[in-house]
Parts: C-alpha cells; structure tokens; sequence
C-alpha cells in the first residue's frame, strides 16, 4: 500500500507516552510525506528516542493514534478516565514492524549469525522467502552499504561503524516504506561516523522517507528537508533545516545550539 | 591395613554389571531428554507475563526443587499405584523422580540464560516483525543455550549420578547389581571401587565432549 504525495505516509495525533508516573511524550502532532527526510533534534531525555519507538511500537503509546499510509493502528478501548487507549495485536504490530525498519544506537545485531544472516533472518523468518532469494537479497543489500566482502564475518569481528551498515542493510532488506534511525552513530567511534552517515545520505537522496534522531547537528543540517527539535515531550520548535539550526526563533533552540556549537573552531 | 583385595567375584559377574551398565544408561537417557526438554517449558512458562502460565510453573519448580528426589521416587513406587489404575515400575517410577527434579533444577538455569539475553536483541528481532515466540526461538534462546552449556553439563552429570537412587526400587542399575554382587561374597570394597570407577570412566570423557563444543560455539564471540 502506497499512498499519494498529497496523503501522509505517518500521521500522529495527540501522542503520549507515560512511564509509571514519568509523561515523557506529551501530545506529539506530525505529518510525515513520502519522501520526508527529518531529522529529529533535543536533550537527552527530551523524548526524541521514545517518539521515535512509538511509531514502530517498541514502546506502547499511552494514547493518542498513529496513522500509516490512512490506516490507525489498534483499536481504541473505551475511554477511562479521560484517556484514549488503544489495543494492539502482535499480528498488527509485526506488519507495523516490516513497513517502519529501525536501526538502533547500539546496531543490535544478532552476534550468533554472519553479516549475511543477519540480513537473511527477517526475510527468512518473517517474510517466509525462500534461502536462495534471501541470499540474493541479503548480498544485494550489503553490497550497497559496502560490505559484500564480510558477509561471512560474525558481528564480534566487525567494527563499530560495518556493524550499523550491516543493521542498515538488514534493515533495508526488508523493504520499509519508512526508516526509523535512532542515533544511529552515538556509539560509533568519531573516525566511524562518517562511513554510517554516507550511506544514510545515499539513502536520502533515493527519496526515502527518512525519520533520523541524531546529535549530528552538521549532517541534519544537509540532509533533512524538516528539522524537529523536541523539548519536554513536545515538539518545541520546526521548520526547514535553516529555519531551526541558522535561525532559531525560540530560547531553548537557541540554547541547545549555542550549547553544541560551545567547542567548534 | 593389608587388606587381601579380592576382585574375583566382581570380574566372575561382570554380565550382571553389564546389566547393570545398560540399566543405568537407560534412566539416564529417559531423564535426560525428558527432564531438560520438561524443563525449557517450565522455564518459558516462569519467564511469562501470564499469571496462568507462571504461577503452576513456579510452584511446580518450587515443589520439585524442595522435596529429595529419593523421597519422589519411593513416593511414585509407593503410593501412587494406589491413587492410580495402572502398574507403576522401578523404572517409571525413578525416571519420573529423576525427570521432574531435573526439569525443576534445568527450569531456573533455562529462565536465568534467558533473562541474561540483552534487551537489545529482543528489540532488533522484533523491529524486523518477528513475533515473540519467533525472537525467543530463532534469536534468544540459540544465545541463551550456548551460555547455559555449563550449567546444563552439571545437570547432565547430576541426572547420571541420580540414576543410583533408582536402586532403592531395586531397578536393576549398576549400584543394585553391584549390591547383588557384593551380598555373593560379602566383598562390598572392591564391587563399590569399580562401580565408582565406571561412573569416572564414563562421565569424565562426556564432559570432556562438552567443553570442546563449548569452544566450538565460543568462535562467534
């Protein structure tokens, strides 16, 4: 299922995301269209990353409705206490899943399985393809982040920045309708950062719909179309990226910035 | 001490240890699959959210691990002919005692090697749309197995020491024929010596296989 550039590919309305008694989402609006590149900016502890898991369900919304492609995920449980709550199936969720790929900070690989099978392993166990086509597949994908030539390696012998290309490939293979990065370089070593973010620009540039929660302010600035920054559960500030990181209208984008730009030279 | 070591008679009935040999190797086969694959579902059962399933399963682990395993046996033997409209034999009764335990001791060692599986993996299972049953069988538990190789090792040597306990049925293992033998000619030293030696000699090239898969499953790490 596709849907037309007029249409969202993600709509999420009145988002929120309770912890015990911790709101660390406190009602999030977006609109996300094919094609969208944003990047997704804030403290520590502002919210991004849980916005960001919200949306392939690693973590459960406490309400509010999330919309891919004009299809609401879950059906709604009668309101208590004021509070919209929603019920997911594992059934729905694991659909979710194939069309919203994520790629996690600490690349979670499988590290009981080759590059190679990690990139097969959804395709095998998920999507039920055949061995031969998974191979051909898996071997495509890892050739476009540049490491055909470690297909057989195990995880504990790759680097930190082939280990997020093999978690970007598998993640690709796939075939998301919408990529989820989660600060995908955060534990990179800083001569590593740049092989990941090479290849998440090339991902870009093939017009995907890129969701990235990043600390790199230099890479957000060139390659989203949108930039949020969060703030206390709240989308604080957005606009272009020369909107938000040039010309920042409002004190804690301002702040943040400062507080980033604090050791440049 | 002088003792006049006499293996004459051990040797004259070696069959009846043979017997004997085979008798032990047979509880020890039924217990082992039985008892370790009994365990892996009480283990789930215990690692689940679901009341339904975690409660029978904790207080099946709690009673089992509580209560000798020689009482279990005696019990099955004993007690529960009564209750039940079947025959029970030595050798139902001390694979039933011996199984249960284990699957009881293997449950925990199953559920720990599981809990120790990093968070991370389960969310990169299922942010590829594997269910959870799919995660725990395709990315969990191969992990969780290889670190839980020398726990279930232990297991494996404890089910094949317990097979003795099924002497006090009198099935016909090698403790109860070698107390046959020694009843022949009142020489219960040299009988229990090779006894013990041929628990040695059986158990110690079997661990042995063990650490070299534990090697061999090291190599991804």
């Amino acid at each position: 299922m596709t849907s037309t550039p007029n249409e969202p590919l993600l709509r999420i309305r009145d988002l929120h995301k309770q912890f015990g008694h911790n709101e660390v989402l406190k009602g999030i609006d977006l609109d996300v269209f094919p094609g969208d590149r944003i990047a997704i900016l804030g403290a520590s502890g502002s919210g991004k990353s849980t916005l960001l898991r919200c949306i392939n369900f690693m973590e459960t919304p406490s309400s509010g409705t999330i919309e891919i492609a004009g299809q609401t995920i879950g059906t709604a449980l009668p309101e208590r206490l004021g509070k919209q709550e929603r019920r997911y199936t594992e059934t729905e969720l694991t659909r979710v899943r194939q069309r919203a790929g994520m790629v996690f900070q600490q690349f979670n690989l499988f590290p009981h399985m080759s590059a190679l099978d990690n990139v097969t392993e959804g395709l095998r166990t998920v999507q039920k393809m055949s061995r031969e086509d998974a191979i051909l597949k898996a071997r495509a994908q890892l050739d476009r982040v540049g490491l055909s030539d470690k297909a057989s390696e195990y995880p504990s012998r790759l680097s930190g920045g082939q280990k997020q290309r093999v978690a970007i490939a598998r993640a690709l293979a796939m075939e998301p309708e919408l990529l989820l990065f989660d600060e995908p370089t955060s534990a990179l070593d800083p001569e590593l950062v740049g092989e990941v973010l090479r290849v998440i620009r090339a991902l870009a540039q093939e017009s995907r719909t890129i969701l990235l929660v990043t600390h790199e302010i230099g890479f957000a600035y060139h390659f989203a179309n949108r930039v949020l920054f969060i703030a206390d559960g709240q989308i604080y500030e957005s606009g272009t990226p020369a909107e938000v990181l040039k010309n920042p209208r409002k004190k804690r984008t301002q702040d943040f910035l400062a507080r980033h730009n604090e050791f440049n030279f | 001490m002088d003792y006049p070591w006499n293996f004459a008679s051990v040797f004259a009935n070696s069959d009846a240890l043979l017997v004997g040999a085979i008798g032990t190797l047979r509880i020890f086969l039924i217990c082992l699959v039985s008892g370790l694959s009994l365990g892996l579902f009480v283990g789930l059962a215990r690692y689940s959210t679901r009341r339904a399933l975690y409660i029978p399963a904790s207080a099946f682990v709690e009673f089992f691990r509580n209560t000798p395993v020689l009482v279990q046996i005696l019990w099955f033997y004993f007690a529960l002919p009564m209750l039940v409209p079947f025959e029970i034999s030595p050798l139902m009764a001390a694979s039933l005692g011996i199984s249960l335990n284990s699957a009881a001791f293997s449950a925990e060692i199953y559920r720990g090697g599981i809990q120790s599986i990093d968070k991370g993996q389960w969310e990169g299972a299922r942010a590829l749309g594997m269910t959870t049953a799919q995660a725990m069988r395709r990315i969990v538990l191969p992990q969780a197995l290889k670190r839980m190789l020398p726990a279930m090792t232990n297991r494996g040597i404890e089910i094949f020491k317990m097979s003795t306990l099924a002497s006090a049925v009198s099935y016909a293992e090698m403790l109860q024929q070698g107390k046959l033998i020694a009843s022949l000619d009142y020489n219960p030293i040299e009988v229990y010596t090779v006894i013990a030696l041929a628990f040695f000699v059986f158990l110690f090239p079997l661990v042995q296989a063990t650490y070299a898969l534990e090697r061999k499953l090291r190599r991804s790490d």
